[in-house]
């Protein structure tokens, strides 16, 4: 088992940084997510560690070996490609068979190696079909058995499932995930679906234009975004980044008469609040005014207006707010998170919100 | 009622075509079937019934069975040549050396140029002394060579000239259908370790193939039936050394008047290509197409 550990890598295209200084390391047997959007560099990354382009400096290792200008067939790595890459005039099995074929692997052990494949991903019934003859999902499912019968213990992938639709592309993430765990795979997997990512990682590249935003496990980008960037790109909704103003006693939602919600100026400050966190009480700590209401089914969300700033809100099942009702909002001390909006880096202050008391959290 | 009138716009809709294809394809193609069974008329002696008589003398026609041999022979010669040099040169240009739209222009020039001026310059390349080829075989020792004149180099001189002009065409089909396969196919192989040449055999060329019949047919057809070069560089000469099929028929037709006999010699380069082009279109088609 090896794992990949990327330092300093930089790519240049003529003119243009598509990458820029990125270090960070894949444990072995873990996925690693690059997530960004589109046109931050994540392709490029991917390919600069399969060999498919020439790194303009840093360094590549993969299990411990310095990789950086070896041939792509030198890495020991599968790619499962964007468009699949499947050979249009071979059949299901021949495509998955082609790399044993190259690297002359005796024959009994490729037909092993096939039909455990095919065992994985359900693929038997269609080794004779000719990709034309294949519904997406199942082209899809012939790139990961290409991979998986190479058995090389790094597998890369960028953005597998974007040529699927929503239910297919929620099966598929299921599947990649139980297979990179049983066959103990290194997997570094690009996708642009946040979902994707904090459903699928060990841990997650935030990138944006080229360099590394932030690099964490899910659950610690959630909690706890570096940058504004990261908080606004995790979640759906977004979360909400306020503008925070001067104001007595400390710093206030701007345009809003307070009370004090961090200690300290404010002016130059943003406050994040995700729209999941909020919650519409009656001991709230801010008055807001609904401005619009939308159905989402099992929950709503709520546009509300906290001075001059606007602010999501997500409630469960519809309720019985009406546009132009005013409310109190109110959230848990951990759920602020504050950035310095000119580096748009984190910052920790001293919340003044207190922890609500549980009689009072009721929402009205 | 709106069926039958619809059927009375598609027909006049199609009327302007069908009368250009009937007046200048297919009632001269039934013509000459019609007089290559019937002598040449001349002065105030009328066409003769004459039966199959034309064909059979062909069988013993020297001249007939020389040009059949050479435009075989220039068919065999011409054909995988262009068709090999072109997907060559595709290939050059396809990959990402430099200068690459200078060398596309110039493998395509040929193509461009019409025949007479392509066999005009290649005239002065052929010509015995002071011509190119001669020019610069003259430092290695070669003696001077009457190239177009020498039964034994003429047809061989035609050929070379009949692959530089067709390949550049021939190119450029080889080089859109480069460009529809997808990259990520020859990184995917790079990735499993496919030298280039494997790659090629086992991927490029299988998904060129139904640009190869393509081509092949085309090539097949111009081979007998471009015959500019012919009368611009040897009249079929010496000795009908470099005589084709086509011209032959040309000579007949034309020089001789013998309208009876060339009519027949048309029914057999017709009856030989469309017998090429039932076996290409029915038995390749078949083994090529991969969707
Ligand atoms: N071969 C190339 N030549 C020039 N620029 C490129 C090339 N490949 C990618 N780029 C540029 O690099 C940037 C990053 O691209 P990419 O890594 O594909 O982004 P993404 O994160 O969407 O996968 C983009 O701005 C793209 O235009
Ligand atoms: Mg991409």
């Amino acid at each position: 088992m090896s794992g990949i550990e990327i330092k300093n890598l930089h790519k240049r295209w003529a003119t243009f940084d598509a990458v820029r200084d990125v270090s960070f390391t894949v444990a072995p047997g873990t996925l690693t997510v690059l997530l960004g959007p589109s046109g931050c560099g994540k392709s490029t990354t991917l390919r600069l560690i399969a060999g498919l382009d020439a790194a303009t400096s840093g360094q590549i290792l993969i299990g411990g070996r310095d990789v950086t200008t070896a041939p792509p067939a030198r890495r020991g790595l599968a790619m499962v490609f964007q468009n699949y890459a499947l050979f249009p005039h071979l059949s299901v099995a021949e495509n998955i068979l082609f790399g044993l074929k190259v690297r002359r692997v005796p024959a009994a052990e490729r037909t092993r190696r096939l039909r455990k494949a095919a065992d994985i991903l359900g693929l038997g019934a269609l080794l004779e079909r000719k990709p034309s003859q294949l519904s997406g999902g199942q082209q899809q499912r012939v790139a990961l058995g290409r991979a998986i019968v190479a058995e090389a213990p790094i597998c890369l992938m960028d953005e597998p499932l974007s040529n699927l639709d929503a239910q297919l592309r929620h099966e598929m993430r299921k599947e990649i995930r139980s297979i990179q765990q049983s066959l103990n795979m290194t997997m570094v997997y690009v996708t642009h679906d946040q979902i994707e990512a904090m459903s699928l990682a060990d841990q997650v590249i935030l990138m944006r234009g080229g360099s590394i935003e932030q690099k964490a496990a899910p659950v610690d980008l959630y909690l706890k975004p570096a940058t504004s960037f990261a908080a606004r790109f995790i979640g759906t909704p977004p979360m909400n980044l306020i503008a925070l103003a001067n104001g007595k006693g400390g710093a206030i939602v701007k345009g809003s008469q307070g009370p004090a919600l961090v200690e300290g100026s404010g002016d130059g400050l943003l406050l994040g609040l995700r729209p999941e966190e909020i919650r519409i009480e009656r001991e709230g700590i801010v008055p807001a005014t609904i401005r619009s209401i939308e159905y989402h089914g099992a929950d709503s969300i709520l546009e509300c207006a906290v001075g001059d700033q606007l602010l999501l809100v997500r409630v469960e099942g519809i309720r019985r707010h009406t546009v132009g009702d005013t409310v109190r909002l109110g959230w848990l001390p951990e759920a602020m998170h504050i950035f310095d909006e000119a580096q748009s880096q984190r910052v920790e202050r001293k919340v003044l919100v207190r922890q609500a008391e549980p009689a009072l959290r009721v929402a009205t | 009622m709106t069926g039958a009138k619809n059927q009375i716009t598609a027909w006049l809709l199609l009327l302007p075509a069908v009368v250009l294809l009937a007046a200048f394809t297919h009632v001269p193609a039934v013509m000459t079937f019609i007089n290559s069974f019937y002598s040449t008329p001349r002065g105030t002696r009328p066409a003769k019934f004459k039966g199959v008589d034309q064909y059979a003398n062909m069988l013993a026609d020297p001249v007939f069975l020389a040009a059949l041999k050479n435009n075989a022979i220039y068919a065999i010669g011409t054909v995988p040549a262009a068709i090999g040099l072109s997907l060559l040169m595709a290939l050059i240009v396809n990959s990402s050396i430099r200068g690459k739209s200078l060398l596309r222009m110039s493998f395509f020039l040929p193509t461009v140029l019409p025949m007479i001026a392509v066999a005009n310059i290649w005239l002065f390349f052929y010509t015995p002394g002071y011509g190119l080829i001669d020019r610069v075989l003259a430092p290695f020792g070669f003696a001077e060579t009457n190239w177009l004149g020498d039964p034994s180099t003429a047809l061989g001189s035609l050929m070379v000239l009949a692959v530089w002009k067709e390949a550049g065409f021939f190119m450029i089909f080889y080089l859109a259908a480069l460009q529809q396969i997808s990259p990520s196919l020859s990184e995917a192989a790079s990735l499993e370790g496919a030298s280039r040449w494997y790659f090629f055999r086992r991927v490029t060329f299988p998904l060129l193939m139904p640009t190869t019949l393509f081509v092949l047919i085309n090539a097949i057809i111009n081979s007998f039936r471009l015959i500019d070069h012919v009368i611009v560089l040897t009249r079929g000469g010496p000795d009908n050394a470099s005589t084709l099929l086509l011209y032959y028929i040309y000579q007949t037709g034309f020089r001789f008047w013998d309208t009876g006999y060339a009519a027949a010699l048309t029914m057999v380069l017709l009856a030989l290509l469309a017998a090429l082009a039932f076996i290409q279109f029915g038995v390749l088609d078949r083994k090529v197409h991969y969707k």
